[in-house]
């Protein structure tokens, strides 16, 4: 496909609809693009139509687009994720069913698969994974640490309208033109404009790098908030597990968001301006390219399970009514994880090419992440260990991430050995491995956490039936759609591969559908359980706030938090400062006096940049020269514009901090404490009577 | 919040002001800081790629024939030098000078710096001339995937200038502002930090090992 080039719309031209490919040649691979496409027009058709019909868009905007709480953008962030998350699973659903078909070709073109597995992981690494992390995060974490927003409130939204963005290219991509064939990895030279010269590649390109801007800026925001925003007397070694994951990971943020932004730019120098990083010819090498995008790509999967680990922590310990085991352990195991992550890239190429010392070398390096790593899992489990536990469903999701997430890690342990790596390295062996610490590690986990701090954002609890069936849907499915694929890895089956004709993998293949529909159900069962959560929500309202009987400060305060979060900035003496203040008595204390809280004001800027930056990636994949060009200086205007606006904070009087926290305090005094053994009954309106016994 | 003005941030303290705006500057400094480290990877990085390219030059102009050190070695006064004169405008902040000063040391830097890129545009073109454009060879995609790259970067400190200018002018010497020059000066170092580093490895490394 060599698309017409015209000045003024670039390479755009109406052979890029999906619909064009229909007609012209009907069969089952372009009924499939064209119903992908029919989604995204419906579904922007629809949400449209029901914000206008519930005239929700002046709300929108003022309550949401503008914003800058970071309550809110985290909320966002969750709903972006778990809008990509649905289509990450169906795409995985229909590679399934492709290989399900058997062997011979089955219903897509080689292209079309290519096109689908490049997606799904794209997707699901940087627009489910990514953003679910750090909107739990933008939630938790200022409410952890005793703050009132995090350090950049309006780069916060930067980042989130940045991200949006990037997430939508994917989107447009399903409707006009191609996505790569290229895997979510994008290895030159195959991604080079000589073998590859459609949109495909342009679409990863810049939907990378914009992203990569916004999680760069998130990460250095929640780097400084967490070491500079904390309450008086929160120490580094009273800082709550979580936070200390997220520092972490913002660290790796840091350091390895640039080695992607460097590949990534290369690769469009090469494609854009005919340069020679990575082409055949004229001493282009695309081994720096492996070498820079594993620079990322590895410390990438630390910044997502590490802070996967960190919601574990607060589960277990909450749900066992018990003080973390071994603080001190995990914190230094996390720190080393998040260190030694980035010595173990070549461990994605042992067969590439380099002497077998440096991949014994990396060999070790990478099995030595299992230690720390192990000694995390001994801590959780002497966590558990004679605490009073509860089976609440993010406990559940946290049983089920231990019993799995082993197996996954000694998978990885297997592969970290260069010569089994030789038989194995590109079969779906990798595939199951990878997903079996992606599932249970991440995805369990932001699940849990999904679960766990929802009545902290909404002020009332998720439905607990439909939790666990989700939980166990999850699970289930999980095991039935990976599991098969380490013994169809181990036979020899390639990965990536849209056919195959030995018999022999067939039956694994139809276990694995099986597994696919399941965890398609498990994704209902989300979205059933936050539909029947809602109906019922008078029934489960928690306004105190502490529905968990939780140890950490946000459960201090009430549910939904006030926009400042805390009336007055709390005072810490201690770990798990509001499970000691329970234990002795002096929760919700009445303060002496209330300040005039400033806040930061709304404003359009990310919303902004978010749009401009959508059209300038647009016109770059298109080649549509002028309206880039257009669209660079009116990015740089708005900001620079922007930088001129004084009127940045707004204040809340003491007045109406009184009022409203003093109503809060006189319903906690009048509200019943209620038992744990009743957590998920109607009386639990989020005031625990603690656990006693159990609290050290 | 109540709490002893003890904080001080990663940079030049400012002397006496009241706390809030010294916690709030920081904050921000150190941000700053933390993106700087992030600007520093990817530099470094492309410094990476550069000497891993040095002998890709596929029979193409190569540095002994590109380089000309006396263009370089007036670049590298001229940076130096308005490495200077963004101390001269800090110095300025700090000892409560006029509000002119310190427009006339931006107006010098930036002066400074433009002069920088006008040089090293001139470069490039008379590389072009002798066929050393970065279609040619891996070797000159290195060389031109860095050193504009650092170009770039002068560049936009040239823009902050210019806008920092007016700010400064419009509203005066407030804390927001304030805080700005002392991160622009950061920004400032840093470049010239990186030219170091080109002149060693893109120039001298190119010429000893190219
Ligand atoms: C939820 C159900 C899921 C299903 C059914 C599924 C299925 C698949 C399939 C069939 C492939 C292609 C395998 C191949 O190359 O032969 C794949 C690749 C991949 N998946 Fe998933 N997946 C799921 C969830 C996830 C999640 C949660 C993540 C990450 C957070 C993820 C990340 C990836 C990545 C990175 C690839 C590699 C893409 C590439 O080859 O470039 N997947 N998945
Ligand atoms: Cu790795």
């Amino acid at each position: 496909m060599t698309p017409s080039y015209s000045g003024f719309l670039g390479r755009l031209d109406w052979d890029a609809l999906p619909i064009t490919g229909l007609i012209q040649n009907p069969n089952a691979n372009e009924i499939v693009a064209n119903a992908a496409a029919a989604i995204v027009l419906v579904g922007v058709v629809v949400v449209v139509s029901l914000l206008s019909w519930f005239r929700l868009w002046t709300p929108l905007w003022r309550d949401w687009l503008t914003s800058v709480d970071h309550k809110k953008i985290g909320i966002m962030y969750v709903v972006f994720a778990i809008v990509m998350l649905a289509r990450g699973v169906l795409e995985g659903v229909v590679m399934r069913a492709q290989q399900a078909a058997g062997p011979g070709d089955g219903f897509l073109e080689a292209e079309h698969f290519a096109e689908l597995f490049s997606t799904h992981g794209t997707i699901m690494i940087f627009f489910v994974a990514v953003p679910f992390v750090f909107g739990i995060a933008n939630f938790v974490v200022p409410l952890m640490i005793g703050a009132r927003d995090v350090a950049f409130p309006r780069l916060n939204q930067i980042s989130l309208g940045l991200t949006v963005s990037s997430g939508m290219m994917l989107m447009v991509s399903l409707v006009v033109g191609r996505f790569s064939t290229g895997g979510w990895t994008a290895y030159p030279p195959y991604t080079g404009a000589a073998f590859n010269p459609g949109v495909g590649p342009d679409y990863w390109i810049w939907a990378i790098v914009v992203s990569g801007v916004g999680t760069t800026l998130t990460g250095i925001n929640f780097a400084v908030t967490i070491y500079k925003m904390r309450a008086p007397g929160m120490t580094f070694m009273r800082l709550p597990m979580y936070c200390w994951t997220i520092i972490c990971s913002s660290i790796l943020i840091v350091f390895a968001m640039p080695p992607l932004g460097v590949a990534a730019l290369l690769l469009a120098a090469d494609r854009y301006l005919d340069f020679h990083f990575f082409t055949n010819d004229l001493g282009g090498n695309m081994m720096n390219y492996a070498n820079l995008f594993w620079l990322f790509g590895h410390p990438e999967v630390y910044l997502l399970v590490l802070p996967a680990y960190g919601i574990y922590s607060e589960v277990f310990a909450t749900f066992s009514a018990k003080r973390l085991y071994g603080y001190n352990s995990l914190v230094i195991a996390t720190m080393s994880i998040a260190v030694l992550s980035f010595t173990v890239w070549l461990h994605h190429f042992f067969t590439m090419g380099q002497s077998a010392l440096i991949n014994a070398v990396f060999g070790i390096a990478t099995m030595l992440i299992a230690i720390p790593t192990g000694v995390k899992v001994y801590d959780w489990m002497a966590t558990l260990w004679r605490g009073r536990i509860r089976f609440s469903v993010p406990m559940l999701y946290g049983l089920a991430f231990l019993m799995l997430f082993v197996i996954g890690g000694l998978s990885g342990v297997i592969l970290a050995n260069p010569t089994v790596d030789y038989q194995v390295h590109n079969t779906l062996f990798l595939v199951a491995h990878f997903h079996n610490v992606l599932l249970p590690g991440v995805l369990f986990g932001l699940l849990a956490a999904y679960n766990y701090w929802f009545p902290k954002a909404f002020g009332f609890r998720l439905n607990e039936v439909w939790g666990r069936v989700s939980v166990a849907l999850w699970t289930i499915g999980f095991l039935l759609t990976f599991m098969p694929l380490y013994f169809v890895g181990l036979m020899g089956m390639p990965r990536r591969s849209f056919s195959y004709d030995d018999p022999s993998f067939h039956p694994f293949m139809m276990v694995a559908i099986v597994g696919a529909l399941v965890i398609t159900c498990a994704l209902f069962s989300v979205l059933i359980q936050l539909w029947v959560s809602i109906r019922d929500r008078e029934k489960t309202r928690v306004p105190v706030g502490d529905p968990w009987d939780g140890r950490t400060l946000e459960w201090s305060i009430p549910s939904p938090p006030p926009p400042y979060n805390f009336a007055i900035i709390p005072t810490v003496t201690d770990r798990d400062d509001f499970a000691a203040a329970k234990d002795k008595g002096a929760a919700y204390p009445t303060p002496d006096a209330y300040e005039d809280i400033e806040l930061p004001r709304n404003t359009g800027i990310g919303f902004v940049l978010c749009v401009l930056s959508g059209i300038w990636m647009f016109a770059l994949v298109w080649w549509i020269w002028w309206l880039a060009a257009l669209m660079t200086v009116l990015m740089i205007l708005a900001v620079i514009v922007w930088t001129f606006d004084d009127s940045t904070e707004l204040t809340i009087p003491a007045e109406e901090v009184r009022k409203d926290h003093e109503a809060w305090l006189a319903r906690v005094h009048g509200e019943k404490a209620v038992d744990r053994d009743f957590e998920t009954s109607p009386e639990n309106r989020g005031l625990a009577r603690p656990d006693l016994e159990a609290v050290t | 919040m109540k709490r002893a003005p003890t904080h001080s941030y990663p940079g030049i303290n400012l002397g006496e002001r009241h706390a809030s705006a010294h916690k709030a500057t920081e904050v921000v400094t150190f941000g700053f800081w933390v993106f700087l480290m992030s600007d520093l990877v990817y530099f470094g990085l492309m410094f990476a790629i550069y000497i891993t390219m040095i002998d890709a030059q596929a029979g193409g102009p190569g540095p002994h024939e590109l380089f000309d050190l006396k263009s370089i070695f007036a670049q590298t006064l001229i940076l130096l030098t308005s490495s200077l004169t963004v101390g001269l405008a800090m110095l300025a902040l700090k000892y409560n000078l006029p509000r002119a000063r310190i427009v006339l040391w931006f107006g010098v830097t930036l002066l400074l710096g433009i002069s920088f890129l006008v040089l090293e545009v001139r470069d490039f073109m008379a590389m072009a001339e002798q066929g050393g454009i970065p279609q040619r060879s891996g070797f000159l995609s290195a060389f031109f995937g860095l050193v504009p790259l650092h170009g770039l970067h002068v560049a936009a400190g040239c823009l902050w200038l210019i806008v920092l200018g007016i700010q400064l002018r419009m509203k005066g010497m407030t804390d927001v502002i304030i805080s700005r020059v002392v991160r622009l000066a950061l920004f400032w170092h840093f470049l010239d930090l990186i030219w170091i580093g080109i002149i060693t490895i893109v120039y001298f490394g190119g010429l000893t090992y190219g």
